[in-house]
């Protein structure tokens, strides 16, 4: 047992077998988590020293500064960190579910649902002088519905006798070229300024944050994360397959349903307030594996930080890089992570 | 502990083809059963359909008279194991990890590594002889190390039986035997009831209390290696010419197919002049 530690609580009621070294590394990614979220605060249009931000964090400060941070940079930070969770930890659970490494929330069609939603809405709500009849602040709902929608679709189109992975792929991919066709036509037939802002939602950018949205995002995450927290135990079994799973007295079907949901709704919630970033729930969880390995009791936490630190860093380049033009952060979360994820790839020769 | 294993008016079928069609059939508790038959006869259905990863579409499987389809994935979990053929694990995963998963009908979110689990566990890893492995990932070891891994996972799931489907596939003679071995002496020491699938008659015939030939979409014969496998039999499920003798040094059915090859009998007879090709 060298790097693992027993836990034992109440009489053998609580027991763990918890992995040292893995979270020696989540801690240190977290404490990474808490820099780059403070750079990403200090750092745009003025910069202003990290430790004047550290001051308004605890309610320092002057009040230019003040309104700069917390009403400009914090909220697109927190969706960006949030969105960032979201994905990884949804592409870490398709992954395990699927039992694939190339499954992610882009692959079975969630993304391209919510896609062809906003921009069904974009075309739907406009009037003859191309001005929204509707408030904007609708956006993430047409976001949210198009991606659930479109996650229970697949669902149901993929059920036959239960599930099987390899269905659920081949019908997610079906069903994503169909929302992307469906999205491109509605964008050709619209006015080009709208196509303008389709394409921004669906690359994915976080430059519309809003205090509102945070408040909203950050429960409905940390909720959906907790939950699953606690079944990662089932997630390790599932990714036995199901003859192994369903010898070890797993539910597998029953379970299957529950981590589709799970994804779903951690992938709508993200994508209704940052757009459909790419990239992340692929490659965060596995970074996560490339450094914990592929138990979902430590695989969850890190693809979350790692998930999170993608997305916060792409967001600070896309601000920052070529100011004043600001370039949505989903451009370059694959710009940023890719590299990053060859690098493992070589330095780990295995598989 | 169990103590009966039925299948009762059991038929079992992919789409619109039967595999098994109405079987009334009760496996010996404490031994060591196994299912022999030419390929694609249903033994691996049957087996599988035992350890209800197949749905009969006509009858039921018993334990202790209670149909495992109506019993918690859970509750049948704790009773009977099966290691599937050439079974999967994740990628990276270390032997420790995968043989720990066997606790899981168990476990809870809140007790994942209890004493018992602990000592189960390290004694699942002592009695395969892979203890020393136990932090290797899966993929860096052999086939017999690997295989012994898996069943050192079934055996983490302490149940009284285990279902094995063509455990030795893949492997050479070597760990075949070792394998083997591993299992009768688990059978003798801890009276774990054995049901496995297996492809070498004379192997079969060597390690089997019990002895289940399949053909036809039903069993056709039942018991004893010594006193049911013969020359007909083995024409009847295996569609081949062979004579049985005993083994030389187990004293076990031996079956010698017929066919082409080398006869160094022959050879000598023609160069004595006994006989001329």
């Amino acid at each position: 047992m060298n790097h693992f530690k027993t836990i034992r609580l109440l009489k053998d009621r609580l027991s763990f077998l918890l992995d040292i070294k893995a979270y020696k590394k989540i801690i240190l990614l977290v404490f990474l988590t808490i820099a780059i979220f403070i750079f990403s605060a200090s750092v745009g249009d003025s910069y202003i020293n990290p430790l004047n931000v550290l001051q308004i964090l605890f309610g320092g400060g002057n009040d230019f500064d003040q309104l700069v941070v917390i009403d400009f940079r914090l909220p697109r930070i927190f969706i960006a960190a949030f969105a960032g969770m979201a994905l990884a930890v949804a592409g870490a659970i398709l992954q395990g579910m699927i039992k694939n490494p190339l499954a992610s929330p882009d692959i079975i069609g969630i993304s391209a649902g919510g896609g062809a939603a906003v921009v069904a809405f974009l075309a739907i709500f406009s009037d003859s002088n191309h001005s929204l009849t509707v408030s904007i602040q609708w956006l993430p709902v047409a976001g949210f519905i198009g991606a659930t929608s479109i996650g229970f679709l697949v669902y149901i189109f993929a059920w036959k006798d239960g599930i099987t992975p390899i269905r659920l792929v081949l019908i997610g991919i079906g069903v994503s070229a169909f929302m992307q066709a469906m999205t491109t036509m509605l964008m050709l037939l619209g006015p080009i300024y709208k196509a303008t802002e389709a394409n921004m939602w669906i690359t994915g950018s976080v430059s519309g944050a809003n205090w509102d949205q945070v408040k909203m995002l950050i429960p409905w995450t940390i909720l959906l994360l907790l939950i699953t927290f606690f079944i990662t135990r089932h997630l390790n079994v599932q990714e036995f397959g199901d003859d192994t799973a369903s010898s070890l007295g797993h539910s597998v079907q029953k379970m299957r349903f529950l981590l589709l949901l799970l994804s779903t709704a951690l992938v709508a919630g993200a994508i209704a307030f940052a757009g459909a970033i790419g990239f992340v729930g692929l490659m965060a969880p596995h970074i996560a594996r490339r450094l914990v390995g592929s138990s979902f009791g430590v695989l969850i936490p890190t693809a979350a930080t790692i998930g999170a630190l993608l997305v916060m860093i792409a967001d600070v380049i896309g601000r920052t890089a070529f100011s004043p033009l600001e370039v949505p952060a989903g451009v370059f979360t694959a710009a940023i992570g890719a590299p990053y994820f060859i690098y493992l790839l070589f330095r780990n020769p295995k598989k | 502990m169990t103590e009966t294993i039925e299948a009762k008016s059991l038929t079992l079928s992919y789409g619109n083809s039967i595999i098994i069609n109405n079987l009334d059939l009760s496996i010996p508790v404490g031994e060591v059963t196994i299912l022999i038959g030419s390929n694609g006869c249903g033994k691996s259905t049957l087996l599988r359909s035992i350890a209800r990863l197949l749905k009969p579409s006509e009858g039921s499987i018993l334990l202790d008279g209670k149909n495992v389809f109506k019993l918690t994935n859970k509750q049948v979990a704790k009773e009977l194991s099966i290691l599937p053929q050439s079974p999967v694990a994740p990628e990276g995963l270390t032997v420790l990890q995968l043989v720990k998963q066997g606790r899981y009908p168990h476990q809870s979110w809140h007790s994942q590594w209890s004493q018992e689990d602990e000592e189960i566990v390290m004694n699942a890893l002592i009695s395969t002889g892979v203890e020393h492995l136990k932090d290797k990932p899966i993929e860096e070891l052999s086939g017999g190390q690997r295989q012994r891994a898996w069943i050192a996972m079934t055996l983490a799931q302490n149940t009284d039986i285990i279902l094995l489907d063509e455990p030795t596939t893949y492997l050479d003679l070597t760990h075949q035997i070792e394998i083997l071995d591993l299992l009768y002496k688990l059978n003798k020491q801890q009276k774990r009831t054995i049901i496995m699938v297996l492809h070498d008659i004379n192997l079969a015939c060597r390690y089997a209390d019990y002895i289940i030939t399949v053909r036809n979409q039903t069993v056709y014969k039942k018991g004893k290696p010594e006193d049911i496998i013969t020359k007909s039999l083995v024409k009847n499920v295996f569609d081949l010419e062979s004579e049985i003798i005993r083994d030389p040094i187990f004293g076990t059915p031996m079956c010698i197919p017929y066919g082409k090859g080398r006869s160094i009998l022959k050879e000598e007879a023609v160069l004595n002049g006994v006989a001329s090709y």
